[in-house]
């Protein structure tokens, strides 16, 4: 199976006045369909920019990647926008739900991006939520209204419901204890398991551990790449 | 992102803060209702004046002594110019001419049985009411042979009838004393019959030559009545009058004409264009408070967007492009500002009703206005909600994401 993710020479500075910070000085990768990649480094290392470009959030100074086959390091805005919609899935550290809004009407927020026809998309959120282990009894309840690990799960179906090429999980088990970020990491272990392909940004061995491989960065390079138990 | 999600979208976040919503759509609907009720006072007051000077006749000429100049503020006022009975009959003897009536007036003290009273005394002829469209209720109006003879005869006003004699009395064939001269009642005004709004309801009316003789013993006239055929000859009707005063009066110059021409089409245009500025006026200085409301919109949408920083980076990270965002902000707040309008064009409309029941004012809600109102506030709405939602548009994604 051909990588999902592939990354050449990708390279990020920032400028601000006269000042240059090379947040990324050529980072090369691939990441294949089915695995549990874990993102590791130090604040300031890099790996937040890195998630931005592989989650079509930015574009490179220069370098190539290409996402399911497709070159995205070169789209416009819109199609950046149409690319996170179909082939990205994000879970965020805060979760980042819709707080007044029912869990149903969360998990649906992507569908009304990509268009997905009407009748389509109930069907579509159940199967996110079932595969993201939320119970059916809290479908109807406000995002407000959950405990922290519900809330996650929330946001994972919702990272799931497009059917993405890729699920970019930016230190999702940040805002839990550690139970429930163990729950959180074993869903992420599942979804692998049904062949889904995972990025998963940490600065914790502990969290990175439930990965089959950890990519190191720092100071804006990948050093070394292992392959985890 | 599809117009009915939009719907939807806008629906629910509007929707999840109920309380704020309300309180911002009041400027808007203080402001809208404003507008209705004053544009609708406006209206109304038009309508009124305009009835009131249609029930007077039917294109009726009015000739007055005096320049032009002093227009109808100069009517009676006979130091620069004066009016015949001669003038009178050469305006009847015009093309297009139906009828003409002379008049002369005077004030003097009326009594009857009842009471007595200080009440304008007009000369006329028995062509009057049917040019100025006054009917007669009790009794009749005086005839031709009245007037050559100089009868002592009077119809009298409604009103002044009810106060000479007590209300709902019938005085025809009773004697009244006007300035100590005994008449008799020959007919009564009806003045509902009358349009009620042409002043037939109040006054004493008796023969020309009888006032002027018995009263005011001038033989000047303040004011000729002249009905033309139609309104399509008014105009050629007023000019012909004024040839044939100018020719009668020896002046060579129409601008030194001493008597002045007032068609009912040159006072209902004068009435129209004044009460239009009124209405635009007042319009105006309610739409100062549409504005207030307006920039509360803006406000408002402004600190919505910093609020909602991290649900705009969210909604870009799954796949909202920049115009979803701005589409949906601008659709917040123009729901706000239509929802705010229809609100406000049911209270304005409800207000001018009670306006209209409660005092003598008379306020029109029109559909043109009604259509105007909810046009102004989605106008408002988009011109105060671009800005907000340019904003929220222009956000970095991965900013609106981390920030807190």
């Amino acid at each position: 199976m051909g990588p999902i993710v592939h990354v050449r020479d990708l390279m990020k500075t920032y400028v601000s006045g006269d000042t240059e910070t090379h947040a990324l000085r050529g980072v090369s990768f691939e990441v294949r369909k089915g695995e549990f990649v874990a993102l590791m480094g130090p604040s300031g290392s890099g790996k937040s920019t890195l998630m931005n470009l592989l989650g079509l959030l930015d574009t490179p100074t220069s370098g190539s990647y290409q996402l399911g086959g497709v070159d995205v390091h070169s789209l416009g805005d819109d199609a950046l926008a149409d690319a996170r919609s179909s082939l990205i899935g994000f879970v965020f550290q805060s979760f980042n739900l819709l707080k007044r809004a029912t869990v149903m009407r969360n998990v649906m927020l992507p569908m009304i991006y990509s268009e997905v026809p009407e009748r389509e998309r109930l069907p579509r959120a159940l199967a996110a939520l079932e595969a993201a282990g939320l119970e059916p009894s809290l479908h109807a309840k406000r995002s407000n209204q959950l405990s922290g690990g519900q809330m996650q799960r929330v946001a994972i179906a919702r990272a799931l419901v497009n059917d993405p090429a890729l699920i970019l999980a930016d230190e999702p088990t940040g805002n839990l204890d550690t139970a429930t970020g163990e729950f959180i990491l074993k869903t992420f272990e599942n979804l692998r398991d049904q062949g889904r392909t995972i990025v998963l940004i940490t600065h914790e061995a502990d969290v990175a551990r439930h990965a089959d491989r950890t990519l190191h960065i720092r100071d804006g390079l990948m050093y070394e790449e292992s392959d985890a138990a | 992102m599809r117009v009915r999600d939009l719907v939807s979208e806008t629906v629910v976040s509007l929707t999840a803060n109920k309380g704020r919503s309300a309180l911002t759509i009041l400027g808007i609907v203080v402001g809208i209702a404003a507008v209705i009720v004053m544009v609708a006072l406006g209206q109304g007051t038009q309508t009124s004046i305009t009835s009131t000077i249609e029930s007077i006749g039917s294109n009726l000429v009015m000739v007055t002594p005096g320049a032009p100049s002093r227009g109808m503020m100069s009517a009676g006022a006979t130091d620069d110019g004066e009016l015949t009975l001669g003038d009178a009959r050469a305006i009847a003897a015009l093309d297009g001419v139906v009828a003409v009536a002379p008049q002369a007036s005077s004030s003097a003290v009326v009594s009857g049985l009842n009471d007595a009273t200080m009440a304008s005394i007009t000369g006329t002829s028995e062509a009057y009411p049917k040019i100025r469209n006054v009917k007669v209720g009790q009794g009749l109006w005086f005839t031709r042979s009245h007037d050559s003879a100089a009868s002592k005869v009077a119809v009298l006003g409604a009103d002044t009838s009810d106060t000479l004699f007590g209300a709902g009395s019938n005085p025809v064939g009773q004697r009244i004393r006007i300035d100590g001269v005994s008449f008799t009642v020959l007919g009564v005004t009806d003045a509902a019959a009358s349009g009620g709004m042409n002043g037939a309801d109040v006054g004493v009316y008796v023969p020309l030559s009888t006032l002027q003789r018995y009263l005011s013993g001038q033989d000047t006239l303040s004011l000729i009545h002249v009905e033309a055929q139609s309104q399509e000859v008014m105009d050629k009707v007023s000019a012909s009058i004024d040839q044939a005063l100018l020719a009668r009066h020896a002046i060579a110059d129409s601008a030194d004409a001493d008597f002045s021409i007032v068609t009912q089409k040159d006072l209902l245009s004068t009435v129209s264009t004044v009460t239009t500025l009124m209405t635009v006026f007042l319009g105006a200085v309610a739409g100062i408070s549409l504005l207030v409301g307006g920039i509360g919109i803006m406000n408002m949408m402004l600190t919505t967007v910093t609020e909602r920083i991290q649900e705009i980076g969210l909604r870009r990270a799954v796949g909202a492009k920049r115009r979803d965002i701005s589409s949906q902000f601008l659709s917040e707040a123009v729901a706000l500002t239509v929802l705010g309008g229809i609100i406000g064009l049911a209270l304005g409309w409800g207000v001018s009703a009670v306006v209209t029941a409660l005092s003598t004012l008379t306020a029109e809600v029109s559909w043109e206005t009604a259509l105007l109102a909810v046009a102004v506030s989605t106008g408002i709405g988009i011109l105060f909600g671009y800005y907000p939602a340019r904003s929220a548009a222009r956000l970095d994604a991965i900013e609106a994401l981390r920030y807190q």
